[in-house]
C-alpha cells in the first residue's frame, strides 16, 4: 500500500468511528487514561550548548562562545549548567519540578547534518540508514499501541505536514483559524462530489467534524450573505501573528483538556548560523511562553498528568563559528516540562568538551540516544512494553537503563 | 495524448474563457521562447532596481541611525525606515497581484507554471530589513530570463544572487586561511550553508555522491561570494580562500588568484553531473506530472538532459513528448497559489479587486491552505506530496475561500452551469455538473465547482 493510500484508508477509518460528523460534534468517553504527552519539535537545530550552558565544564570558555548571561535573566541549575537567560520566565516550573533537560543526546543521525534528513527521521523515530524511511511517524505508531485510542486521541496542529503523525492509526490535523461555515446544502454536495476521491473525502469528513465540534457549527442556515460575513470573519478571525507558540498551545491544551491524549506542534527559529545571540533570544521566548501558555489551559489536574518534551534535529556545533553563531552539529539537548516530570535536573552522562571529547573534533558527543529517553518517557506515561519500544515505536533503540525521568 | 483541456490545467494556470489553450505540444513548448508579454503587462521590479532603490536606502539610514544613537536625527532615520519597510510590504503585495494577474492573463501559462517551479527549487528569502520583501526581484532577474535556457545557468545566476547569498549566510563567510579570517580570528570563518545546500538541495540530491569533506571543500570554494546593495554580487578576495579545492574529487582554482570563474566551473560541473540530471529531472516530473512519476518518464527526461548538458527546453520536450504526461486520471493536487490563481482565472477576476482585497482575498488564505507567501518553512521549499496539502485544515481554507471569496470579488457571479464548463471543460464529471445545477444560490453552485476533485487537481 503506497503512503497515499495508507493515509486515505487511516483519515477514513477515524471518521467511521464519528457516527455522523455532521450531527454529533465528536467528543467521546473512551480515552487510554488520564496521561498526556505534548510533543514540541523544535525545526532548525536548537543550540543545547546555548540554552542549557555547561559553563562549569573547564573546557567551556577556550569554545569562544559568549556564556550565559547571568545579569539578563540566565540562572544556574547545578552548578554545571545554567539556563539561559531568555526562559527566565520558567525558573518557576524548574523550582516545582516541573522542568528538566537531557544533555547531550541526539538522535541517531551523524555526518551529513541536514536539517530535513534529520527531521525526517526524528519524525520517523528510527535510525538513518540506506533503507527508505517508513511511511509513519513514531507518535502515530505510539497510537496504534495504545489501548483505549481513538480518533480523538492525537492531534497535529498547524498549517505544517507533521509526519510523527502520520500512519495507519488514524489522527486529527487542524489549526485553529480555518473554520467552516456552510448550508446545509453545500454541505450535502461538497460530500457527493468528493466520493470520487477518497483521499479528498476523507479530509473533507475530518474538516467537517473539526469545523463542527468547535461550538459554533458547520451548517448554517442564514442568509447567504450572512453566511459570507461569518466565513470571512473567521478566515480573519483575530490571532496573534507573533506569537504562534502560545496560540498552538492554547488550542493542544483545550483539546488535552477534553478527549485528546497526544499532541504535537512545531517551533520554528532555531538555525542561528550568524548573530545567534539576538535569534535564539527571540525562538525561546516563543518556547517559554508556549510551554507557560500550556500549563494555563490545561489547568492543574491536566497539567499534573502532563509531560512534554521539546526535541530538535541536531545540535550545534561547539565553537562559536565566523559569524557569531554556530553551524550544524550533532550533540544537543532536550527540554522536558510537565506535572508528571521529576524535573529540576539536568539529566546527563556529560562527555566534556576538551578536543577529543568533542565529536570529530568540533560538536558535543552524544553520550545517549534522544529515542532512549523518549522510550523511557512512553513507558511510564502509557504502560508501552519494552520490546514494543524497542522493536515498533523506536525500532532499534537501545533503552539502556531507567532515568527516571518521571514522578 | 495531447489534450488542449488537461494542457490548460496540468501544464497551464487552468481554464479560462478569453483564452484558448496551446493546440498542440509543439504549441506550448513554443510559448516558452515567445515574447513576454505577461512580464511587460505586468511588471515586476528587477533585483537590481530594487537593490539600488531600497536596499541602499535601508542600509544606508540602518548607519545613521546608528551613528546618531539617542538623538533627534535617529529618531528621524528610524522613521523614515519605518517608512521604507511599509513601501517594500506595499510592494511585495502589489508583485503578489502582478503574478496572479499573469497567471490569469497568459496565453503561455506554462512559463508561470515553471516559474513557480524553479523559485521553489531554488528557494531563497530574505531574512532582515527590506530584503525580506525582495522574493519577486529575485525571481524576475534570476530565474524568469532562465526558464527556457540551461540549468547550470539558472544554477549561477541563482547560486551568486544577493539574495540567495544572503540567505544561506554565504556573504558573511570567510576561508579558514584567507585574510579578513588571518586578521580577525575568531571574527571571521567559514559557514557551510549554501555549499550544503547546493549540493544536497539544488544540484546531487541528499542521497548524491558527495560527503562532508565535498560540502567543506565547495564551501571554501565559494569564498568571496558577497553583494554590496549598490552594485549587486562582488567577488572580495580577502574573503576567499587561498589554493586549490577539490570537490567531488575535481580541482578548482589554486594556480592563479582566487576567481569567480573557478565557482563557475565547479557549478557547471554540478549542473551537468548525472545524479543531479536524475534528481532533478525526477523533481520536475513530480511536480507537473505525479507524486510518484513513471521510471521511463524520469529516465526519458534524465536522458534529454545528458544528451543536452541541461538544456531544459529538451528537458520540458521530453517530459511533454511521453504518454505518461498526460495520462487523464486527476493527478497532482494545486498548491495553494495554483488554486487561487486558476479560479481567478476561469472567475475572470478585476485586478483592481485583487489589489484591493489583496490581504483577505490571496495572502491570508494561502496562509490558512499551507503556502505562507514568500515564507517558505525551510531552503527545501514547499512539499510537493498531495497529503502534504489536501489535509483536513488546507481542504477547509480551500473551501473558505470557493464558497466565500467568489461572491466578494465579483460584482455578479456567473451561472454555475456555465462556469462547471468553463471550469472544466470536457474534464467535467457528472456528478460535479449535476451538483452545479443542483445548488440553491451561484455562491454554493460556484464553490461546489472549485470545491470538487477534478478542479483541486491538475
Amino acid at each position: 500500500m503506497d503512503r497515499r493510500n495508507f493515509l486515505a484508508r487511516s483519515a477514513a477509518l477515524g471518521c467511521s468511528l464519528a457516527a455522523s460528523p455532521l450531527v454529533t460534534p465528536v467528543s467521546f468517553a473512551a480515552t487510554p487514561g488520564d496521561a498526556r504527552l505534548v510533543v514540541i519539535i523544535l525545526r532548525g537545530g536548537m543550540d543545547g550548548l546555548d540554552v542549557v550552558a555547561p559553563y562549569g565544564d573547564p573546557d567551556f570558555d577556550a569554545l569562544g562562545r559568549p556564556g550565559p548571561d547571568m545579569e539578563g535573566g540566565a540562572f544556574d541549575l547545578d552548578g554545571h549548567f545554567a539556563l539561559h537567560g531568555a526562559l527566565a520566565p520558567l525558573r518557576p516550573l524548574w523550582q516545582a519540578g516541573d522542568l528538566g533537560f537531557a544533555h547531550a543526546v541526539s538522535i541517531p543521525y551523524r555526518d551529513k547534518r541536514s536539517h530535513f534528513d534529520g527531521q525526517d527521521l526524528l519524525e520517523a523515530g528510527v535510525a538513518a540508514s540506506d533503507a527508505p524511511l517508513p511511511d509513519d511517524g513514531w507518535l502515530n505508531r505510539l497510537v496504534q499501541h495504545l489501548p483505549g485510542a481513538s480518533a480523538e486521541t492525537a492531534y497535529a496542529i498547524g498549517g505544517e505536514p507533521l509526519r510523527i503523525l502520520s500512519g495507519p492509526a488514524p489522527v486529527n490535523r487542524w489549526t485553529p483559524e480555518a473554520d467552516l461555515r456552510l448550508s446545509p446544502q453545500a454541505i450535502l454536495l461538497t460530500q457527493r462530489v468528493m466520493q470520487s476521491d477518497p483521499l479528498m473525502a476523507a479530509a473533507l469528513d475530518s474538516a467537517f467534524a473539526l469545523a463542527g465540534g468547535d461550538g459554533d457549527g458547520l451548517a448554517f442556515s442564514g442568509s447567504p450573505g450572512d453566511m459570507m460575513a461569518a466565513m470571512r470573519d473567521d478566515m480573519m478571525a483575530p490571532r496573534d501573528r507573533h506569537r504562534p507558540g502560545r496560540v498552538l498551545a492554547e488550542f493542544a491544551g483545550a483539546q488535552l483538556r477534553d478527549a485528546a491524549r497526544i499532541a504535537c506542534y512545531s517551533l520554528n527559529g532555531w538555525d542561528t548560523h550568524k548573530a545567534q545571540e539576538r535569534h535564539l533570544a527571540l525562538s525561546l521566548e516563543q518556547l517559554s511562553d508556549s510551554l507557560l501558555a500550556l500549563q494555563e489551559a490545561l489547568g492543574p489536574e491536566a497539567w499534573a498528568k502532563t509531560t512534554v518534551a521539546a526535541v530538535t534535529e541536531f545540535g550545534r556545533t561547539a565553537r562559536w563559528n565566523g559569524t557569531q553563531g554556530t553551524d550544524h552539529g550533532t550533540g544537543g539537548a532536550m527540554v522536558l516540562a510537565g506535572g508528571a516530570l521529576r524535573g529540576g535536573r539536568v539529566i546527563t552522562d556529560w562527555p566534556g568538551l576538551g578536543d577529543g571529547a568533542l565529536y570529530e573534533g568540533r560538536d558535543l558527543r552524544p553520550t545517549r540516544d534522544l529515542r532512549a529517553h523518549l522510550a523511557w518517557l512512553l513507558h511510564g506515561q502509557f504502560g508501552i512494553g519494552r520490546s514494543t519500544l524497542q522493536t515498533t515505536v523506536f525500532p532499534g533503540v537501545d533503552m539502556g537503563s531507567d532515568p527516571g525521568l518521571l514522578l | 495524448m495531447y489534450d488542449p483541456v488537461l494542457a490548460d490545467i496540468r501544464y497551464g494556470c487552468g481554464r479560462s474563457l478569453r483564452i484558448a489553450p496551446p493546440d498542440s505540444t509543439k504549441a506550448l513548448l513554443a510559448g516558452l521562447t515567445a515574447p513576454d508579454v505577461m512580464a511587460r503587462a505586468f511588471p515586476i521590479m528587477a533585483f537590481d532596481s530594487f537593490s539600488k532603490d531600497l536596499l541602499v536606502n535601508a542600509y544606508t539610514l540602518g548607519r545613521i541611525s546608528r551613528l546618531t544613537r539617542d538623538t533627534e536625527a535617529e529618531e528621524l532615520a528610524l522613521d523614515q525606515i519605518r517608512r521604507l519597510k511599509r513601501r517594500a510590504r506595499k510592494l511585495q503585495s502589489e508583485w503578489l497581484v502582478a503574478q496572479v494577474a499573469r497567471r490569469m492573463n497568459s496565453a503561455t501559462p506554462l512559463r508561470e507554471r515553471l516559474e513557480s517551479f524553479w523559485a521553489d527549487h531554488f528557494t531563497a528569502r530574505g531574512k532582515a530589513n527590506v530584503m525580506i520583501q525582495a522574493g519577486s526581484p529575485y525571481v524576475e532577474s534570476a530565474i524568469r530570463p532562465h526558464l527556457a535556457g540551461r540549468f547550470e545557468d539558472m544554477l549561477i545566476a541563482v547560486t551568486t544572487h544577493p539574495l540567495m547569498l544572503h540567505y544561506l549566510d554565504q556573504h558573511a563567510s570567510a576561508g579558514p586561511n584567507s585574510p579578513q579570517a588571518l586578521k580577525y580570528p575568531g571574527k571571521k570563518g567559514l559557514n557551510e550553508n549554501l555549499a550544503r545546500e547546493v549540493l544536497e538541495l539544488h544540484t546531487l540530491g541528499v542521497d548524491g555522491p558527495y560527503t562532508q569533506t565535498d560540502v567543506r571543500q565547495l564551501a571554501e570554494l565559494l569564498t568571496g561570494l558577497a553583494f554590496t546593495a549598490e552594485g549587486g554580487t562582488d567577488f572580495r578576495r580577502p574573503l576567499a580562500e587561498p589554493g586549490a579545492e577539490t570537490v567531488l574529487g575535481k580541482n578548482y582554482g589554486g594556480d592563479h588568484p582566487a576567481r569567480l570563474e573557478d565557482i563557475h566551473a565547479a557549478l557547471r560541473d554540478l549542473a551537468r553531473h548525472p545524479v543531479t540530471a536524475r534528481h532533478v529531472a525526477g523533481k520536475l516530473a513530480v511536480h507537473f506530472v505525479a507524486d510518484t512519476p513513471e521510471a521511463e518518464l524520469v529516465s526519458a527526461m534524465e536522458t534529454a538532459w545528458l544528451d543536452t548538458n541541461g538544456d531544459l527546453m529538451a528537458v520540458y520536450r521530453a517530459m511533454l513528448d511521453h504518454p505518461a504526461a498526460w495520462d487523464p486520471r486527476p493527478a497532482n493536487a494545486k498548491q495553494p497559489l495554483d488554486f487561487i490563481a486558476s479560479a481567478c482565472r476561469a472567475l475572470d477576476v478585476p485586478q483592481d479587486m485583487l489589489r484591493k482585497r489583496v490581504g483577505i482575498a490571496l495572502i491570508q488564505p494561502m496562509r490558512l491552505m499551507g503556502q505562507v507567501w514568500q515564507q517558505p518553512p525551510g531552503p527545501d521549499g514547499l512539499p510537493e506530496a498531495d497529503d502534504a496539502w489536501l489535509t483536513p485544515q488546507g481542504l477547509a481554507a480551500r473551501l473558505q475561500w470557493g464558497f466565500a471569496m467568489p461572491q466578494a470579488l465579483l460584482g455578479a457571479l456567473p451561472d454555475p452551469r456555465d462556469f462547471v464548463e468553463t471550469a472544466l471543460g470536457s474534464r467535467a464529471p457528472a456528478e460535479v455538473r449535476f451538483a452545479a445545477g443542483a445548488a440553491e444560490t451561484r455562491a454554493d453552485g460556484i464553490g461546489v465547482v472549485l470545491a470538487s476533485p477534478a478542479f483541486q487537481r491538475m
